[in-house]
């Protein structure tokens, strides 16, 4: 059992998080594995293993996408911008 | 059954929000997101307090559910349409639930509560309250609803569809990646099981891929769609998402959902178990 990390982060349009709206984990093949949807700070929380993924956001009328790398023990922040 | 039986959109939803026939019913796994906000006059379904029994691990039993109905102000007549959050899985399975117990009109809000929020429609705190009736539930179904015994039965001889993510089906993971890893004593997935993870047979929006796409998705994975076929995921909701496809979408009819699914598998004695992709 690999054991998970953490990859969190926010989502931001124009520098401003956004409240409304789903972030989605893709894994390396960019296969969906989950998706959560924003805090009222426009905040996002997974659990995954090690390894390559990409956070894809999307809010009402916009959307956007970052690549992580997870690694055992050091938790990723990660922000993502969102455009129309 | 066609799709337009079963699924509806944004804009069938608002033309009939002032149908009394018509009861919009949310059901999501984080049941607070209803207070923050649901579509007007939706009522409000608890997968976990409401659709469970407190005490064995099963559904509440007929009389349950019609007492649950009834308070719920959902006549035999009416049409329910259900919608919720993580792509309607919630949805879906209290869907396959009220197929079950012989509901005549039940359908899906396609894409459910994140496509309606996404596309910037109303949602509202306002409770609106739906007077009680007496609600008469038929015997459950058998032909939509897998146990264990039979499950064990059909390796290598029905189609299995498991269809969590590939982290979990290959034993890597026991949950999805947002939740906490817990649940079955073990990991990996029933041996001669297919991996057709439920996403794939959803837009990124949540709305239900077309027949056409769908069709392509199972026979190009090897699953002969005439065959018979139980699919199962962790606790049952992911894959009641798949069984609507097949079995509502599609249309076929030998399509059973193991609402056991991997929580029970992976915790039975003795029981074979692959692991990897």
């Amino acid at each position: 059992m690999a054991r998970e990390t953490v990859i969190q982060g926010v989502v931001v349009r124009e520098g401003e998080p956004v409240s409304t709206g789903y972030a989605r984990l893709l894994d390396e093949g960019g296969d969906f594995t989950a998706e959560v949807p924003l805090s009222a700070t426009g905040q996002f929380r997974f659990f995954a293993r090690p390894g390559q993924w990409t956070v894809r956001a999307l809010v009402p009328g916009a959307s956007g996408e970052r690549r992580v790398v997870a690694r055992q023990g050091e938790p990723v922040d990660a922000q993502v911008e969102v455009t129309a | 059954m066609s799709r337009e039986q079963v699924l509806v959109n944004a804009a069938w939803v608002e033309a009939h929000s002032n149908d009394p026939r018509v009861v919009l019913v949310e059901v999501d796994e984080d049941v607070s997101a209803y207070d923050r906000g649901h579509i007007p006059g939706a009522v409000r379904l608890d997968w976990k307090s409401e659709l469970q029994d407190p005490v064995i691990r099963d559904f509440v039993d007929k009389g349950q559910f019609e007492q649950l109905l009834s308070t719920k102000g959902i006549a035999n007549d009416d049409t329910v349409v259900l919608y919720g959050g993580n792509n309607n899985w919630f949805a879906a399975y209290a869907y396959w639930y009220f197929s079950l117990y012989g509901h005549g009109d039940v359908r899906l809000l396609d894409g459910g509560r994140k496509k309606w929020e996404l596309d910037s429609r109303e949602l509202t705190s306002e409770v609106t309250p739906r007077p009680a009736t007496t609600y008469t539930a038929g015997e459950p179904r058998t032909d939509i609803r897998a146990f264990r015994e039979e499950v064990i039965a059909a390796i290598g001889e029905k189609v299995l569809i498991d269809v969590r993510s590939p982290g979990e089906f290959s034993g890597l993971l026991l949950a999805p990646a947002h939740l906490p890893q817990e649940q079955s004593q073990r990991a990996g997935h029933i041996p001669t099981a297919k991996n057709i993870p439920w996403a794939r047979t959803a837009n990124e929006d949540g709305t239900f891929r077309s027949d056409e796409q769908l069709t392509a998705l199972y026979t190009e994975a090897g699953v002969d769609l005439s065959a018979e076929i139980i699919a199962y995921c962790r606790i049952g909701e992911r894959s009641a998402h798949t069984w609507f496809a097949l079995h509502e979408l599609l249309g076929l009819a030998g399509v059973k959902n193991y609402d056991g699914s991997w929580t029970e598998y992976g915790s039975l004695v003795g029981v074979p178990i692959e692991k990897g992709a």
